[in-house]
């Protein structure tokens, strides 16, 4: 490994993580398209900062391009308070245009400014190692190192610091107002740091890839857990995963190098996406289908008790009676058999004492309207789920 | 040789009359005025369905999405046949909404996040493809980008009769279901219970949502192509409270942001199409939002002053009345001095109650008529008071 490819393995992880921070309070608070919106509005606060500076890494370009996301995220509560149209659409209105005016700044002065717009938005770390900060002469390390570094250390003294007033105002925004948090300090202070990121990091990764950093690793991480704290890390975790994954794929593919860090990080939401234990895709088929077996079981035990005719509890009336397919009809008899909830004899199906009180307790349920309760009557009852 | 054209036209300081001339005569400016104008006609058709399905987002994270399909319809066919590519983007586009849709009713992920992770998942894959395309070694790839930013000039005349069919066969299928369309967006559970079934109906609307998008991107590129649908309908929406009215209105601010966004940047040098059309578009929802009588906000404002202005004469009449009220002849004169600025009195509620004959004014001495002490009496005994 050379020393370029380290350094752009290092800012690949830095910006990651920087992202990974905010990305999570974005998801939470259900705000995650307002980075999208910010990603693309910076643009024109970007060209008029170089205007002035001719330097991308410039500090007053990237305060410049944070006003305008701040901006934009004034611009979109002030139409959507005037009630004319809803906050997607307000969000959906606002960044076309600001980044319209943009595009239209670049091309218009295409002939004096050596920035277009293929860089803003996709960005090349390949070439970050290239540019060197140099202090007093000694070359300290790459800039987008040190821009990125000095943003992430801020974004972690800021989330040390407001640790409990961002989590209490994301979850609770009505306690945060009454423990003497202003809501709205915290809510511009993330869309603060979050537009600082974007712009700190749109050099090294381009503008529409920071979103897949900030909202891809956190919305993985809320798959798997609830805990804050345990979705921070988990977050920052697949950040770095993809970062370094995904450069080691670019290296071997010949291909970008942000590209390939948000496939990674699609591949990984997907396979959490399918496989997370308990919010998984095939986790919640399974149970939707477990549900809806023991519902039928539930149905299955009613119709038993409302009759004592020994035609309505014969077996092969079972499909006609309750209108059953064949195949969901034997599970549900399995089940109930495995769980000692009716016997059969001579092809009769009868109720046993436990099937018995376990319908009479469901009964009293359903009737009081405390459906719920049902739910937890199966863990006492059930030996086998459906 | 189109872009020479171009050049040609752009270098010209033109006025309106040979722009015009240029529209009907000059193939290439004839083609792109068509091209976006039909596409604005469509998008903003559509988008008027998307606005009030509260999907405006859809459209931005569609777009994205597209990109990887264009990609990948290139590697298998290695054509950069606008038709093949469409498809391919049709097809990543599909299966985006529907991702969307799964993680949006099966997980407990909202929509918010939902879209932006499609958008940039999406996205990041498409960039992947695109720079492992770039090196390879095939001629062939170059122009690919131009699905990015969207390139009006690369129109032709195919492009246009293409979106021209999609165009008329989206007519025929709103035209068709309409009724259900209609139905669906404003009560679904009604819809439900009528027995049409919703989820066909549902597929139908966003597959053409989709088809539009993807008509666009050439056009006006994936990043403001999401503008492209909603402008058109937020604008129409103020106008107007009938879905009717509201998708012809739609369709007719897309042609005109569309002819009048082409004509701007034919004009000057160095104007990409895509961003002037939609910074037409978004001139339109500003006036809209404005000046629209019945939900702009001047008409707003101005409807909010006069209210507080006629409560402050009331509120003065019926102070007035409770002083004359005291007195056995109603109209015995009061010193000025008594009301105050609580009561709502301001010199412009007198002068008002005196032309409206309520009151009389004598020196420093005002007392009510006997029409004005009926009308205060009955001030707020009146079932419907007329504006005053």
């Amino acid at each position: 490994m050379s020393s370029a490819q380290i350094e752009i393995q290092l800012i690949a992880c830095i910006v990651a993580i920087a992202c990974a921070i905010p990305g999570t309070f974005l998801v939470l608070r259900k705000m995650a398209m307002i980075s999208d919106a910010i990603s693309h509005s910076i643009l024109p606060g970007i060209v008029v900062g170089f205007f002035i500076t001719q330097d991308l890494n410039s500090p007053l370009l990237i305060l410049l391009a944070a006003l305008t996301g701040i901006i934009t995220v004034i611009l979109v509560e002030y139409i959507q308070k005037t009630g004319l149209v809803k906050e997607d659409t307000a969000i959906g209105l606002v960044f076309p245009a600001l980044f319209s005016i943009g595009v239209i700044m670049i091309a218009k002065n295409a002939n004096d400014v050596h920035l277009d717009v293929d860089a803003v938005l996709l960005g090349e770390l390949a070439f970050a190692p290239f540019d060197r900060l140099l202090i007093a002469g000694t070359d300290v390390g790459p800039k987008s190192l040190w821009v990125v570094g000095t943003i992430l250390i801020i974004t972690i003294a800021l989330l040390i610091l407001f640790f409990k007033e961002l989590k209490v105002s994301t979850f609770d925004k009505g306690l945060a107002a009454s423990l003497g948090f202003s809501p709205a300090i915290i809510h511009y202070g993330l869309m603060s740091v979050s537009s600082v990121t974007t712009v700190g990091a749109f050099d090294a990764v381009g503008a529409i890839l920071v979103v897949a950093l900030m909202i891809a690793p956190a919305a993985t991480a809320y798959l798997l857990t609830t805990d804050l704290k345990r979705m921070l890390a988990l977050a920052i975790g697949f950040g770095i995963f993809s970062a370094i994954f995904g450069y080691w794929v670019a290296h071997w593919l010949d291909a970008s190098i942000a590209g390939s860090i948000t496939t990674i990080l699609g591949l990984v939401f997907l396979f959490v996406y399918l496989f997370a234990p308990s919010k998984g895709i095939i986790a919640v088929m399974y149970r939707e289908k477990q549900q809806q077996t023991e519902v039928s079981l539930l149905t299955f035990l009613l119709h038993l008790k409302n009759h004592d005719e020994l035609e309505e509890r014969h077996v092969n009336h079972l499909n006609e009676h309750i209108n059953w397919q064949k195949v969901r009809a034997k599970t549900v008899l399995d089940l109930a058999q495995k769980n000692n909830m009716i016997h059969i004899e001579k092809n009769i199906v009868s109720l046993t004492k436990k099937g018995d009180e376990f319908t009479s307790k469901a009964i009293d349920y359903i009737i009081t309207n405390e459906d719920a309760q049902i739910e937890d009557m199966k863990d006492d009852f059930f030996l086998f789920r459906g | 040789m189109q872009f020479k054209i171009l050049k040609y036209i752009q270098n010209y300081k033109m006025d309106i009359t040979e722009y015009i001339e240029l529209v009907f005569t000059d193939y290439t400016l004839r083609t792109i005025t068509l091209g976006t104008a039909i596409l604005g006609a469509v998008t903003g058709m559509l988008g008027s369905f998307a606005v009030l399905r509260k999907q405006s987002l859809l459209g931005d994270a569609i777009s994205h999405a597209a990109l990887p399909g264009i990609a990948i319809a290139f590697l298998i066919t290695g054509t950069k046949d606008s038709n093949t590519l469409l498809i391919g983007a049709l097809i990543s586009g599909l299966i985006g909404t529907f991702w969307i849709r799964g993680i949006i009713t099966k997980t407990h992920l909202k929509s918010d996040t939902a879209l932006g992770l499609i958008l940039s998942l999406f996205f990041g894959f498409g960039m992947l493809l695109l720079t492992f395309i770039q090196k390879q070694p095939n001629a062939n790839q170059a122009g690919l980008d131009k699905y990015l930013f969207g390139q009006a000039a690369t129109l032709v005349e195919s492009d246009v009769w293409m979106m021209a069919i999609v165009t008329g066969l989206c007519l025929i299928v709103m035209l068709t279901f309409w009724k259900e369309f209609k139905i669906l967006l404003f009560d679904a559970d009604y819809t439900k219970t009528l027995g049409f079934n919703t989820k066909i109906i549902d597929i139908l609307i966003t597959s053409f949502i989709v088809l539009a998008i993807v008509l666009g991107l050439q056009t006006v590129g994936v990043v403001l192509m999401s503008a492209m649908l909603l402008a058109p309908a937020a604008a129409a929406r103020q106008w107007t409270n009938s879905l009717s009215v509201m998708v012809f209105l739609a369709a007719i601010f897309g042609a005109f942001s569309g002819v009048f966004g082409t004509a701007i940047s034919a004009s000057q040098n160095n104007l990409s199409t895509g961003p002037v059309i939609v910074l037409v578009a978004a001139v339109f929802v500003v006036f809209s939002f404005i000046f629209s009588p019945s939900r702009g906000l001047l008409f707003k404002q101005i409807r909010f002053i006069k209210n507080r202005r006629d409560l402050e004469l009331h509120k003065t009449l019926t102070f007035m009345h409770h002083i004359a009220k005291t007195h056995e002849d109603i109209s015995h004169p009061h010193a000025i001095k008594l009301l105050n600025n609580f009561q709502g009195y301001t010199k412009n509620t007198l002068r008002k109650l005196v032309e409206k004959d309520y009151v009389q004014l004598k020196g420093n001495m005002w007392s009510l008529t006997k029409v004005g002490f009926e009308t205060a009496a009955n001030l707020y005994t009146k079932q419907t008071t007329e504006d005053e």
